[in-house]
């Protein structure tokens, strides 16, 4: 991709512009390559979980266990994070791990499209986790939720000043929640392409990038579990605040 | 910022003109990858692990049931052990009482048989010794005479007779 540029040009953001699929401007309803990778998650995740699943045997084939595996880590996840009334929202936290996980993936292929690199989407992920805990808060608990804020075990002295602390960092939460996701997203993808363009611009010791790539490549993978598997955990506490807030 | 993005180097994470396009397509996504986890994915999966889990506990329950019967049978084929050993020793002593007593029978008839045998043959040597006593008296009361008449002495039969049983008796 560099190479086209000629010399040392190296373009490692072109690859998380929004384009229209059909050409033309990008306006809200568009298809664009986000539309596209995204349906592209919606069928791994929907080939892993379905057709993965399908033959529905007593001793499961790969596949099978494989989609049995991701359910039973997540059912578990929730279950011990969040508590034994969370199962209920099970279903939730598996769609958002399934999207952030697939989108990830997805994304390493060469020449794809990582819409988890997007502050835009990692940001509606969280706010709507943020926004649909803090209602559950309030709904499940009413005012008691505001006990999450008023450390009761603390001083009394130093409650007020808890309080302050505790506010801010929960309302944090969300900013921190989208941008570790989009930044490990974005700095991975970056960071491949400046080397993948040194490959082009090094002649001889074109190997050396090379190497590097695929070191990165590996640990790239790792990232987009990871990162996955942060962002389902992390909403998972939040959702034990919601429904447990008493410290 | 739109004209930052298009112009080259510059995030495009920043270009605000894309937000309600990614906004947008990302409800869309999350709402149809909800409804076909939630609807069709995870309750398939969740009736093959609860079928799973079912069938393995009813099959250790049906092991567990295997495994009394198992212990019922033992317990059953030693109880018929230790049965035939006792009927097995009953017979024996059945057995052995029964051939006891034919042998009391048969050492019982064996002894009266001998002791018939041996009363007849003492009865018979009595016999013979009679019959040889008399024989001695005759032959001796026949001498006697015989000598008395050698000599000339008369004697009557009746008077040798009780002389010679006299001499007889004393020395039988």
């Amino acid at each position: 991709m560099a190479g086209e540029n000629g010399g040392l040009e190296i373009r490692p953001m072109d690859q998380f512009e929004v384009k229209a699929l059909f050409g033309g401007d990008v306006s809200w309803y568009t298809p664009t390559n986000v539309t596209l990778w995204m349906a592209l998650t919606v069928v791994a995740a929907s080939v892993l979980m379905i057709y993965g699943a399908r033959g529905r045997a007593l001793v499961p084939s790969r596949a099978q266990s494989a989609a049995e595996m991701t359910y039973g880590f997540i059912y578990n996840m929730v279950k011990d994070v969040a508590g034994h009334d969370a199962v209920r929202f099970f279903p939730h936290v598996f769609t958002l791990f399934m999207f952030v996980l697939f989108a990830n993936l997805l994304g390493l292929i060469p020449f794809a499209f990582t819409t988890t690199s997007h502050i835009a989407v990692t940001a509606v992920l969280a706010f709507t986790v943020f926004l649909s805990v803090t209602a559950l808060g309030f709904i499940l608990n009413g005012t008691k939720f505001l006990g999450l804020f008023w450390v009761s075990s603390a001083p009394l002295a130093l409650r007020p000043v808890l309080a302050l602390i505790e506010l801010i960092s929960y309302f944090a939460r969300p900013i921190s929640h989208s941008i570790r996701l989009a930044g490990a997203m974005m700095a991975g993808h970056a960071v491949a392409k400046v080397f993948a363009g040194f490959a082009g611009a090094l002649g001889a010791a074109f190997f050396v990038p090379v190497l590097a790539v695929t070191a990165l490549y590996a640990l790239e993978l790792l990232v987009a579990v990871i990162q996955a598997y942060v962002f389902t955990i992390l909403t998972c506490v939040y959702l034990k605040d919601a429904l447990h807030p008493s410290h | 910022m739109a004209e930052t993005a298009a112009s080259g180097p510059g995030m495009p994470q920043l270009d605000v003109t894309t937000f309600s396009n990614q906004i947008f397509w990302l409800i869309v996504t999350l709402v149809v990858l909800y409804y076909i986890m939630s609807r069709v994915a995870l309750p398939r999966v969740a009736a093959v692990l609860a079928d799973r889990r079912g069938t393995i506990t009813s099959d250790i329950a049906a092991a567990e049931e295997f495994k009394l019967k198992a212990q019922q049978a033992e317990e059953a084929y030693n109880k018929a052990l230790t049965d035939a050993r006792a009927e097995a020793g009953r017979i024996v002593d059945a057995a052995k009482a029964e051939m006891q007593a034919e042998l009391d029978v048969q050492l019982a008839k064996a002894d009266a048989e001998i002791a018939a045998k041996s009363a007849e043959s003492e009865r018979r040597i009595r016999d013979i010794r009679d019959s040889a006593m008399d024989m001695v008296s005759d032959v001796s009361k026949d001498v006697t005479s015989d000598i008395l008449n050698v000599f000339g002495a008369k004697a009557d039969g009746r008077s040798v007779t009780a002389a010679v049983n006299a001499r007889l008796k004393g020395d039988a």
